[in-house]
């Protein structure tokens, strides 16, 4: 499940001033660790913190700032086990960033 | 005015009425299509057809005085071209047809089969988990979008669902009929099931306040429909006292639907709401439906849980909820039907009667596959672990509770719980 956080909203977890958002992710973990579906799982830094690098023809071209500069930003992601979508759809909608944001839901690749 | 005009032009109104007219049919006409047809999928693609027709043709010509008719005789023209390029023109049921198919002037009485249609929807053959979502479709006219919306499911599995089951009404030859005396109380329980299913979807949907969508939260209204719908064409007899009972269930539960949110858009549990938000005469119409399902005689898990809503609603009357008789009660649903939410919900009951003892040995031998992502579990166990003092066990439980948490108020309102147990 990858995070997506509403920009303008300043939904991301790292701009908390009460620490309420905070709780509430980590109350949003911890059910997922509790009912044994999480693999792994980190939240990021804001986007200001991030750096972008790309190789061109041996060319290093390395940028302060996200990838792309769009209203709604990668704030972190889940791994989680569970036997079908509909079970992962269910764990997205209860993110508290399935209300403001926007999660997606991808199977991983089997290798 | 010169004769370059352009003719009126169908305004939005017209095609609203269109619009109307066919969906008001669509239901029975599809339920009398696809009892003669066998085929739900064959009977919707012609139907659809049909209204495709009708809302081009309306909007510039008019409604036509029969509209049914006028989709019936359209749509039954679909499917016996289908046929014919089939060439199932040999078959029994196509001769049948072709040699009655009546003209759109003398429409005969169209027998309404939308309970023969609900029955083959929840069919034992027909996984539980789709029944809701098939009856919305076929009886309703539901597009698999909105539906899958609402079962947070994705629209491309939803679609492949729906027709794998009407493949299998087809391929099964599932009969299109009232179950007989001896099965019908069986046969009704899931029919109402399906029907109560759908109505708790929009009953969620309406519970994350933030962006509802209509439709969505619009499935109350759609069960409630149903669930008229199979009283009233039901036999007047015992079989027909659970119904009543889920149609009474469902209106206590809306006479209470806008008192859960304060005018600030905050969560409010049942035990803070001001009696006078409650909507009284749909709770006397709910009180009457109820009795009148009693003089049956033959109770029966909807009208127990209809029942405890209505006890729920005597604080209207007495300023005060009655749990010693609402603890009773769910003693004799759990007795007929033991699932995890009553189970739940009767522990709370014992705590609120005074019981914590008992409250607190349900909730700790609770066991079920879907125990670890219940939230009313979780919410529960933190009430009645802080009622019985152990405060770390009672914000463990809650905070796993606000992890499963969808709408946004109800999350913060359990937030507020926990803060005040620190």
């Amino acid at each position: 499940m990858l995070m997506f956080f509403d920009t303008a909203a300043n939904q991301h977890p790292a701009l908390d001033a009460d620490g309420a958002r905070m709780a509430a992710w980590g109350a949003y973990a911890g059910a997922m660790g509790q009912a044994g579906v999480i693999v792994a799982g980190h939240g990021l830094q804001g986007r200001d913190s991030a750096t972008t690098l790309r190789l061109r023809d041996g060319v290093r071209q390395v940028q302060d700032g996200p990838f792309a500069d769009s209203k709604e930003q990668l704030g972190g992601y889940f791994v989680i086990d569970v036997a079908s979508l509909d079970d992962a759809l269910a764990w997205a909608a209860r993110s508290p960033t399935a209300t403001t944001g926007t999660v997606e839901v991808r199977p991983t690749l089997v290798m | 005015m010169s004769p370059a005009d352009p003719a009126p032009a169908a305004g939005p109104a017209s095609h609203q009425a269109a619009a109307l007219a066919a969906r008001q049919c669509y239901g029975r006409l599809l339920a009398w299509l696809a009892w003669q047809w066998r085929d739900v999928a064959a009977a919707e693609d012609a139907l659809a057809s049909a209204l495709e027709k009708a809302l081009r043709l309306w909007p510039l010509q008019g409604v036509p005085a029969a509209p049914d008719a006028w989709l019936l005789t359209v749509a039954r023209r679909e499917l016996l071209q289908a046929a014919r390029r089939e060439r199932l023109h040999t078959s029994p049921q196509v001769q049948a047809l072709l040699a009655d198919e009546p003209s759109a002037e003398h429409p005969p009485a169209l027998p309404d089969s939308r309970l023969q249609l609900l029955f083959v929807c929840a069919h034992p053959a027909i996984d539980a988990a789709v029944r809701p979502a098939l009856m919305l479709q076929v009886v309703l006219g539901l597009q698999a979008q909105h539906i899958a919306q609402a079962l947070l499911t994705s629209p491309a599995a939803m679609a492949q669902r729906l027709v794998r089951a009407k493949r299998k009404i087809h391929d099964a030859g599932l009969r299109f009929e009232v179950p007989g005396p001896d099965e019908l109380p069986v046969r009704l329980h899931a029919v109402l099931e399906a029907v109560y299913a759908a109505y708790g979807l929009g009953w969620d949907a309406a519970d994350s306040a933030e962006g509802v969508d209509a439709l969505v939260s619009g499935l109350r209204s759609e069960a409630l429909f149903l669930a008229d719908l199979v009283c009233s064409l039901l036999p007047a007899d015992a079989g027909r006292a659970e119904a009543e009972g889920l149609l009474a269930l469902m209106l206590f539960c809306e006479a209470r639907n806008g008192a859960r949110r304060g005018p600030d858009g905050a969560f409010v549990p049942l035990a803070e709401q001001d009696t006078a938000t409650w909507d009284a005469p749909l709770i006397a119409q709910a009180e009457r439906l109820l009795a009148g399902a009693a003089r049956w005689a033959a109770p029966g898990p909807f009208q127990l849980e209809a029942a405890i809503q209505s006890a729920h609603c005597e604080r209207l009357h007495r300023g005060r909820t009655p749990w010693a008789g609402i603890v009773v009660l769910y003693e004799r649903l759990l007795a007929l039907a033991p699932s995890l939410g009553a189970r739940v919900a009767f522990a709370v009951a014992c705590a609120q009667a005074g019981d914590v003892a008992r409250a607190d040995q349900l909730l700790a031998t609770l066991d079920h596959p879907r125990l670890a992502s219940y939230q009313p579990a979780w919410v529960a166990r933190g009430h009645v672990a802080a009622l019985a003092g152990r405060r770390a066990e009672a914000r463990r439980a809650l905070q796993r509770a606000i992890g499963l948490t969808i709408a946004p108020a109800v999350r913060a309102h359990l937030q507020g719980r926990l803060a005040r147990l620190a």
